[in-house]
């Protein structure tokens, strides 16, 4: 008897839970759902009070609309185009540059000794703290003397040199590998240029597919750089497109906004749904290894 | 032989770390240092900076503006940080109940916050105007009221801190994963001993939890002092009357409207030394209470 009520509050508990968890992932799920929404209706559905919770009927052309809209001043080719072409090009040459060198400065600091090592990584750590504001005037200066205002490569360029987030990400991950691994190599008479290559970086794929990743997560979004150092509509990313497109000129209507946000947001949880192993465990990690 | 090994590694050891080497110096070393000289002197990009002592730096502190930012940024980061540290780890303790559907629930409660700031501003505006927004579809019927939510003074910087709880799903996983890692052996000795739910989770669960908590505390406070994008997009001037004026974007609006680089570093500097010292105290201060396993 006793046993039974046990079992009959443990279903009113899972019960309990389950729907606090529904009624939570609603207050998660309906702002986006609200923008997937907005983006299918007409102008004047879209700005119903009372609103209307489902368009009717839906508007994919909207997405077209969005897509090319301000074609005029660009001599007929859609904006949309152009800044999905800068953004993926810049994500591209970044996140090629963050996988590449963190790969390989990671491998200094977690598998070769010397002198100062400890100290230099202590350091690196340390940089984390660092705000961009307080860089962000100089920088501008350095990149306005290189000549690359204007260009993207203040954007990508400094992603060749690594970064304190993705060394210390993967030298942790490096730090798990077996060293009889590499010494094994060295008995071969690898150099630590083909052990890196042959023994370390087949085994670090999972790791350096979260560093991927996360950069180009973090390029995908960036604003501020590309408002920094981009001022002709031409170089414009995503981020600066849509928002250029919302504010200038009278802006955009809202449903051509919403369309605009929702392609934006789109590659991002496509590519989520394939790679959900690496994100999960690759924030996980970032988070608990601290 | 081995003293060759040595050197060689030490010279592999370096050759390795050499790009990081230059990108730290060129990007972050020099611009640092280039900055606190800046911040002594009156600059703009195109002419050379003139040495004029500490004047950045008593100017600011008697510029209104400076204190009513710095105020903003402070306020959103005292509310949006514990806030969206008890929401996730809320979120967390649920989840981790092994309820069925968990990846589901993780799922919907990830997906805001892959969304990139720029959508995430546009969107946020959208579900708050006053006149057809979703959030007054909800609030009028219930209390026949249709605020102004993005053009009032007391609501319009609360708006940013429910949007960045919005996006806590980041650090949910992150704790997720951190109350997976406890050892579910000291929950089977507190069941022996009769332990409530409430129990075991103020004196097993949050303990263990407590070195975690820790670390993305500190990445929050780093974190949220530059907050940029999300106000700059959304409250153009800080509007209403400047209560969503944050620090990044006074310091933005300075070096690059106004021009004036030198005071510019200034506050960049300020930001910084805030920076520092909130994380010292945070450290200081949870470092304490926090649970390190022996190990």
């Amino acid at each position: 008897m006793a046993k039974k009520s046990l079992k009959h509050q443990n279903i009113t508990n899972v019960a309990l839970v389950h729907v606090v968890l529904v009624f939570l992932s609603a207050i998660f799920l309906i702002p986006l759902l609200w923008m997937i929404s907005t983006s299918l209706k007409t102008d004047v559905q879209a700005l119903a009070f009372p609103p209307v919770w489902v368009p009717n009927p839906p508007q994919p052309g909207n997405y077209k609309q969005a897509w090319e809209y301000g074609m005029e001043q660009l001599a007929g080719q859609a904006p949309m185009l152009i800044y999905a072409r800068n953004s993926i090009l810049i994500a591209i040459l970044t996140v090629t540059g963050t996988v590449v060198s963190n790969a390989i400065v990671a491998y200094s600091f977690a598998r070769l000794r010397w002198p100062g090592r400890d100290i230099a990584f202590a350091i690196t750590l340390a940089t984390m703290m660092v705000p961009f504001p307080v860089i962000m005037v100089p920088l501008f200066g350095l990149f306005k003397d290189f000549g690359w205002v204007g260009s993207f490569r203040p954007l990508w360029i400094p992603a060749w040199f690594a970064g304190a987030f993705n060394i210390f990400l993967l030298r942790q991950f490096y730090r798990t590998i077996p060293f009889e691994l590499s010494e094994a190599a060295k008995i071969d008479g690898c150099s630590e240029w083909a052990i890196f290559q042959q023994v370390i970086l087949p085994l670090a794929k999972p790791a350096l597919a979260v560093v991927a990743l996360f950069s180009f997560m973090g390029t995908w979004n960036d604003f501020l750089g590309p408002l920094l150092y981009l001022q002709d509509q031409k170089t414009f990313t995503l981020a600066v497109g849509i928002q250029a497109f919302r504010s200038q000129a009278g802006g955009a209507p809202i449903h051509l906004q919403m369309a605009a946000s929702t392609m934006m947001v789109a590659p991002i949880i496509i590519l989520f749904f394939f790679a959900q192993k690496q994100f999960i465990q690759g924030i996980a990690t970032s988070g608990l290894k601290g | 032989m081995s003293k060759t090994k040595v050197t060689n590694q030490t010279k592999a050891g370096l050759l390795f770390a050499a790009p990081w080497f230059i990108g730290f110096s060129v990007f972050l070393l020099y611009p640092l240092l280039k900055s606190l000289y800046n911040s002594f002197t009156e600059y703009t990009i195109l002419t050379p900076p003139v040495w004029i002592g500490l004047e950045n730096y008593s100017d600011l502190l008697k510029d209104e503006l400076f204190w009513k930012s710095l105020g903003n940024s402070f306020y959103y980061a005292l509310i949006a940080i514990p806030l969206g540290t008890f929401v996730a780890i809320g979120l967390a303790l649920l989840l981790n109940q092994k309820v069925k559907g968990q990846a589901f629930y993780r799922t919907f409660f990830f997906l805001p916050s892959l969304v990139p700031v720029v959508p995430l501003a546009i969107l946020w505006l959208w579900l708050f105007n006053g006149e057809s927004g979703i959030i007054n579809a909800i609030v009028e019927p219930i209390f026949h009221v249709k605020p102004n939510w993005l053009g009032d003074v007391k609501l319009a910087k609360n708006i940013m801190i429910v949007m960045s709880t919005w996006g806590v799903g980041n650090a949910m996983v992150i704790y997720l994963a951190g109350l997976q890692q406890v050892p579910v052996a000291l929950y089977e000795a507190a069941d022996l001993d009769g332990a409530s739910p409430a129990l075991k989770t103020w004196r097993i669960t949050l303990p263990m939890l407590s070195p975690v908590i820790m670390f993305n505390v500190v990445m929050s406070i780093i974190g949220s002092f530059q907050v940029f994008a999300q106000p700059y997009i959304m409250f153009p001037g800080g509007a209403p009357e400047r209560t969503t004026y944050f620090f990044s974007v006074y310091i933005y609006d300075t070096a690059f409207r106004d021009n004036r680089m030198g005071y510019a570093s200034a506050m960049g500097w300020i930001m910084f030394l805030i920076i520092l010292v909130l994380t010292y105290v945070a450290i200081k201060y949870m470092d304490k209470r926090v649970h390190y396993e022996a190990n």
